[in-house]
């Protein structure tokens, strides 16, 4: 029972990981119907971000709590500057181009702000700085999740929380919904559309610099490709849940998560993406749009 | 009679011309073109870069005296990411540009896959830190030699450590999937099987690259593992232990020279400490070993990283079989690396019909307050 508790946990606090970033994903797919695969790529400058501020911070000796909020809020200022102005260099004179340019233009994004970190930065792996200590209240349990851990559940189920408040009860998330469902209709009731995806590409970056920051901290290193791994995964999550769909995503994510680890637990870590592969394609094969997409046949 | 002496003289430097003419075409360029393939750029360079270090201070020193035969070294450096479908490109491109022996390349998984290119132009090629053994042991490589010792031969080390110095009966072993960790990984349990003395509780290959290894940590704590045997890079190494100690699995870690890099206590921190890793043994007290690291350290202003001393030792025997053989044709080239011993930063050597080094070896190393203490 304490094994199964154990893998429980490991595998939510993979989901919530992949949960962080997959996020990103299904919005900026919801919205303008582009799988920006720049996304994981994004999420690694917000680890590189928040590395930097909180490596110069706790040089001038500020508490753990300040470097925290510094360097997230660094970070995600940062990465949603970039995820701002990719879309208005890569993605927005794409816009009337057939679906597969601006795809392209994605990966080319991807491929791009990887190498442009490798120069500006470095190809070696840099600690990344413990930020969340050992709480001692987590000690008893701390074999079951650590506190790392407990911080990414608590984050991601917040991030949640609140992304749904803003889409369902704000006057931009109503925006949002309105150029989701008709970009042209949209236009016409005098809905700012350029301005809605802008900040759909904001509010996603932010979130991968939150996921950047905390991930980071959970494994403890980073280079310019940790984005790449992260971003397969979390866009196999956002596609599992139903890519467009906001819950979806997390319940994709906490899926993903939980199949692997339990796969790696009682089967063989051997399998574990053979396992997470497998129970992608079973579900697209009963539900193509995802567990809780909205059912309607759309190319990607 | 003043004539005659002329024209005699003619005859001479005529013949001395032809002479060396003859000589020359033992050499079909100016130059000795020595390839340098390995990870120049990419997360693992900082296994590359020393062997680029080790071969231009070796070319410097050998061109400053003449060359070989008179021959200037000329250097090509090619990276290859250490990744196979690079790999064969950047042999391609070497042996297109005429390459007569190739220093390289680094990881095993980009060696085994450059290798026929090479075999197939009859280019020499030596790694000082492919270590995957079929790369000798099969015999589908007849142009390869190494100066580093096989990955058998290290897990061989590690287990006799496990067993004899720390005294485990109970051992997990983990790899990375890649042909240097599990080619480790498997030997280490053929002969932890084999001695009788351990059990072997767990095998298994772990996802590069993967945001969190706590399921197949809790599964090593849930086998009762004394110890996690690791075959594999320093990334991964860095990930396991540190959530092996969040985890509170108090368990030995063990590991192959993928590990033994600086890189894995930085990033590692203090849960590194205590982890023991095999690599290279310790040369310090070889005057060669003295004297390349001397020539680093005046040239680059730092120590250098992994493979340096066997990078130097590898472009050593090449230039010695060079200059022993006088051509750089494969068949003599290997003769005169079996034949001739050579003394290099890492010891007396010469190579076997196989192509490893005899008098290299291995030896276990222990993390202690930040750095690698040989054991």
């Amino acid at each position: 029972m304490d094994y199964f508790v154990e893998l429980l946990f490991s595998g939510l606090t993979r989901g919530a990981i992949y949960a962080l970033i997959a996020l990103g994903y299904t919005m900026v797919y919801g919205i303008i119907g582009l799988i920006n695969f720049a996304h994981g790529d994004i999420y690694m400058i917000g680890a590189f971000t928040s590395f930097i501020v909180a490596t110069v911070l706790s040089i001038y000796g500020f508490p753990l709590l300040a470097i925290i909020l510094l360097a997230g809020v660094a970070a995600t200022i940062w990465s949603s500057a970039y995820g701002f102005t990719i879309e208005k260099v890569a993605y927005k004179p794409l816009r009337q181009a057939p679906r597969l340019s601006p795809l392209i233009s994605a990966i080319g994004m991807s491929i791009f702000l990887q190498n442009y970190v490798l120069l500006a930065q470095t190809s070696d792996f840099l600690p990344f700085p413990t930020l969340i200590p050992d709480f001692e209240f987590m000690e008893p349990i701390a074999h079951i999740v650590d506190s790392t851990g407990l911080v990414i559940l608590l984050v991601t189920a917040v991030v949640m929380f609140f992304l749904t408040l803003l889409i369902k009860y704000t006057q931009i998330g109503k925006a949002m919904r309105a150029t989701s469902q008709d970009k042209t209709m949209a236009m016409l009731v005098g809905i700012n559309v350029n301005r809605v995806i802008s900040m759909t590409f904001v509010i996603g970056s932010g979130l991968a610099a939150i996921g950047g920051l905390l991930i980071a901290t959970h494994i403890g290193q980073i280079n310019f490709y940790i984005g790449f791994i992260a971003g397969i995964k979390a866009f196999t999550a956002a596609v599992l849940g139903g890519i467009g769909s906001i819950p979806g995503a997390v319940l994709g994510s906490l899926i993903l998560g939980l199949t692997e680890a339990f796969a790696t637990g009682y089967i063989s870590s051997d399998y574990e993406d053979v396992f997470a592969f497998s129970i992608l394609v079973c579900i697209l094969i009963f539900k193509p749009s995802g567990i809780l997409g909205k059912d309607e046949t759309k190319k990607v | 009679m003043k004539r005659k002496l002329r024209l005699q003289s003619i005859a001479v430097a005529a013949t001395a011309l032809f002479t060396v003419g003859i000589v020359g075409t033992g050499f079909a360029a100016d130059t000795i073109k020595i390839g340098v393939a390995g990870p120049h750029s990419g997360d693992l360079a900082s296994y590359g870069l020393p062997s680029v270090n080790a071969a231009k201070l070796v070319a410097e020193k050998v061109n400053a005296n003449g060359g070989i035969d008179g021959k200037q070294i000329e250097l090509l450096i090619e990276d290859d990411v250490c990744k196979p479908e690079v790999a064969t490109n950047t042999a391609t491109k070497l042996v297109s540009s005429g390459v007569d022996v190739v220093l390289g390349h680094i990881c095993s998984g980009a060696t085994k896959a450059a290798l026929p290119i090479y075999n197939n132009a009859g280019v020499l090629v030596m790694s000082p830190s492919a270590t995957n053994p079929g790369l000798t042991k099969s015999g589908d490589y007849p142009n390869f030699f190494r100066t580093i010792a096989p990955d058998d031969a290290q897990a061989q080390v590690d287990v006799d450590f496990a067993l004899n110095v720390l005294g485990l009966t109970k051992i997990a072993v983990i790899h990375d999937k890649g042909d240097y960790g599990k080619g480790f990984a498997e030997f280490a349990k053929k002969y932890l099987e084999e001695s009788g003395r351990a059990d072997v509780v767990l095998f298994e290959g772990v996802t590069p690259g993967a945001v969190d290894y706590s399921a197949i940590v809790q599964k090593v704590k849930r086998s009762g593992a004394e110890a996690v045997m690791f075959g594999g890079y320093h990334p991964e190494a860095s990930k396991i232990v540190s959530m092996m100690k969040k985890k509170r699995l108090d368990a030995a870690f063990i590991s192959d020279d993928g590990v033994k890099d600086q890189t894995f206590i930085k990033v590692a921190g203090e849960a590194a400490e205590g982890a023991y890793a095999s690599g290279p043994k310790d040369t310090a007290d070889n005057p060669l070993a003295k004297v390349a690291l001397q020539e680093h350290k005046d040239e680059f202003g730092a120590d250098p990283g992994a493979f340096y001393q066997n990078a130097y030792s590898a472009m050593l025997a090449m230039i010695n079989a060079i200059d022993a053989a006088g051509t750089t044709d494969l068949a003599a080239l290997k003769k005169a690396l079996q034949e001739e011993k050579v003394d290099t930063p890492v010891g007396n050597i010469y190579f076997n019909e196989q192509g490893d080094a005899v008098g290299v070896g291995f030896s276990v190393y222990q993390v202690q307050n930040g750095v690698f203490v040989e054991m």
